[in-house]
């Protein structure tokens, strides 16, 4: 027994014996159902339930029968499944006299959103990396202009937009509601591409200046490749931003032009005939859908990019 | 052919004047080091040079070619980062070519230089990995072959090893200076804040202090006859000892604090001195020896052990000496303690004197 007394830190005599290993020892005992963890656990799941339900009203009314919502029970599940006010929602719901249903807004949308992401991540992203790496002159007063501008409020520049873009003869036309979410866009993503630029060690930089890289070379053969988290994060940005915008869309374009987020609101907010509740609710869903699938698809993603440069060193 | 001169080189960042006035020649060949402390401008001179920073005024040549408003590519330069500035996401093999890429230089000759370089520095069975796969020493090399590779006439290294551990910056050190010695004709600039690299690498060192250099010469010159205070105690550790006192004149100079006299006689004057008045006194403490009996040193004293520090191969010995303290080095088996009274003995004519007032060399 002499030996345990190697580990007697406290300076008793080498010959402890066994009652020096009385008292705690090892990994601290855990329990399960400690005040701590029911308090935690009751409140998380209070929580979850709260946030949970609406979406669980939509799901089940969007699969009822109009006679089975009438009973009035929104919490109870179908008794009998039908996927009819889906269909509907999508091909034949009425806006106005135009009964396509959701359908042409969502290809709208699609022809929104796609252009407005490529346009806006391509200039952000080479503004981002300009102001971060060439130092120019003016870049401050630049970037501090850019800033300024993210700060501004949209209804202030919703009237002198309608004339610019009256002016330039695009008023109206898709083209120019990308441009309007390309620009919009700009401050903040700008921000964030600078902010990333800024933390790539500046002598990979130099490293390829002395290489013999020019600023196009230097942006697409080490910056990008070096990039593709913050361009998901940037995406997901814009796909959430522009997907659900409702306000550029109405006022921007013209109603065979309007977006997913315009048709819906006229689907749901119309006040003749009966409110159909179930289509309605799967009409909601189906144009939520698509920020949902983004984040689901590149959150993995995300995270992949994110591993990806920790290993650097 | 690949000589370099910075001349009349000024560079300010708004109203701060980083670099004044510098002036600097490197011959073909020559292995130039930028030695100082953080913040004395040195890696900035060293992007000046690169072209990497644009300069307020002055001009630099390259293989007497006015290279000033050049671009970095076009200066016939390689350079080696502290952080090895390797592009992570390609490999060894795409690292090395990239800058050959960007050249337009044909796929076989690539395949040529990438492997020479890659034999030269033993980093063949390495090309097909990628940066993050490979030790700080092996990033290290990748990052040399990177510059080997352009057969540029003109190397610099900013702080190639200060990212390494102790043991791997060793063996490195001697491997840049048999990468030197082979490549005969290059020259190679760099820049440390490590004496021993310093020493160890150079033929001339540049010792740096803000913005603008103290004494460029060759490392046996700067560590024996350091031009002021400043140099003296920035070379050599541990670091010089200092005595504050005054010279003084009786036929011969005589250095004097408190009641230590030390005949300076022998000591070889600079255009400066000698001269009556405040003075600093330097001696290195390798070049105070114990006195055993023998007594052969110009210059003993008794002084009494204040503190000891057993390093291994040799023991530095903390004291006092006319009010000023005194440290010196003395064999590793040597055993003393706190409290012992010993003799030391130096020659004078191995210390360095300088102004109490200007701080320049006497």
């Amino acid at each position: 027994m002499s030996s345990t007394g190697a580990i007697n830190i406290a300076g008793v005599s080498a010959d402890a014996s066994a009652e020096d290993l009385v008292g705690p020892r090892g990994a601290r005992p855990r329990r399960a159902l400690s005040r701590r963890n029911i308090m935690l656990y009751g409140t998380l799941f209070v929580i979850a339930v709260y946030y949970i339900l609406p979406l669980y009203v939509m799901i089940v009314t969007s699969l009822k029968g109009m006679p089975e919502i009438r009973l009035g029970n929104i919490f109870a599940p179908p008794v009998e499944i039908t996927f009819e006010p889906w269909v509907k929602a999508w091909s034949s719901a009425c806006t106005g006299l135009n009964c396509e249903g959701l359908s042409r807004g969502f290809w709208n949308s699609v022809r929104i959103t796609i252009p407005s992401i490529v346009l806006s991540i391509a200039i952000a992203s080479v503004n981002g990396y300009a102001l971060a790496n060439w130092r120019f002159k003016g870049a401050n007063l630049f970037f501090t202009i850019l800033i300024v501008g993210a700060f501004i409020p949209y209804q202030v520049m919703l009237y002198p937009l309608v004339i610019i873009l009256r002016e330039m003869g695009l008023y109206g036309s898709l083209t120019g509601l990308v441009l309007v979410h390309a620009v919009f866009g700009m401050p903040i993503l700008t921000l964030l591409f600078r902010n990333y630029f800024t933390s790539v060690p500046e002598e990979l930089f130099k490293a390829a200046r002395v290489d013999g890289a020019g600023f196009w070379g230097i942006y697409f053969k080490i910056m990008l490749p070096m990039s593709l988290p913050i361009f998901v994060v940037a995406m997901i940005i814009q796909v959430t931003g522009i997907w659900n915008d409702f306000l550029f869309g109405v006022v921007y374009t013209r109603p065979e032009y309007y977006p997913m987020t315009v048709q819906l609101n006229n689907i749901v907010n119309s006040v003749q005939g009966v409110k159909e509740y179930n289509v309605n609710m799967a009409a909601t869903i189906i144009t939520g859908l698509v920020p949902l699938i983004v984040y689901f698809a590149s959150g993995k993603l995300f995270v992949r990019g994110i591993a990806a440069g920790a290993v650097k060193g | 052919m690949a000589n370099v001169s910075v001349k009349d080189l000024d560079l300010n960042f708004g109203e701060i004047k980083v670099l004044q006035n510098l002036n600097i020649d490197v011959g073909e060949g020559e292995f130039l080091v930028l030695l100082g402390s953080s913040g004395c401008g040195k890696s900035t001179l060293l992007n000046c040079i690169a072209g990497l920073l644009d300069i307020s005024d002055g001009q630099i040549f390259i293989g007497d070619r006015n290279v000033t408003w050049e671009q970095p590519k076009d200066r016939g330069i390689g350079m080696v980062f502290q952080s090895y500035a390797l592009y992570p996401q390609m490999t060894v093999e795409g690292n090395l070519a990239f800058g050959l890429k960007n050249a337009r230089m044909s796929k076989d000759e690539i395949k040529k230089r990438i492997a020479r370089a890659a034999e030269f520095l033993q980093i063949e069975p390495l090309l097909g990995r990628k940066p993050a796969q490979l030790s700080g020493g092996q990033r290290q090399r990748v990052a040399i072959g990177r510059a080997l590779v352009r057969d540029v006439d003109v190397f610099l290294f900013d702080e190639p090893l200060s990212n390494l551990d102790a043991k791997l910056r060793a063996e490195l050190r001697v491997e840049i200076k048999r990468l030197h010695q082979q490549l005969e004709n290059t020259t190679m600039i760099y820049v440390t804040h490590d004496q021993i690299e310093a020493m160890t690498l150079a033929d001339r060192i540049a010792i740096m202090r803000g913005g603008s250099i103290q004494q460029l010469a060759a490392p046996n010159t700067i560590y024996n006859k350091p031009v002021n205070k400043y140099v003296a105690g920035f070379i050599g550790s541990p670091s010089i000892n200092f005595i504050d006192g005054e010279v003084r004149f009786n036929s011969d100079p005589v250095f004097v604090a408190g009641d230590t006299k030390i005949d300076v006689a022998r000591y070889e004057f600079t255009g400066n001195g000698p001269k009556p008045g405040p003075v600093t006194f330097g001696i290195r403490p390798e070049h105070i020896f114990l006195e055993r009996g023998g007594e052969d040193e110009p210059f003993t004293a008794e002084v009494e052990v204040d503190v000891v520090e057993p390093m291994g191969a040799d023991t530095l010995v903390w004291s006092h000496m006319g009010g000023n303290e005194l440290r010196f080095r003395v064999d590793g088996q040597t055993s003393l303690s706190k409290g012992d009274r010993v003799t030391i003995g130096f020659d004078p004519a191995r210390a360095s004197i300088f102004d109490a007032e200007t701080e320049l060399r006497l």
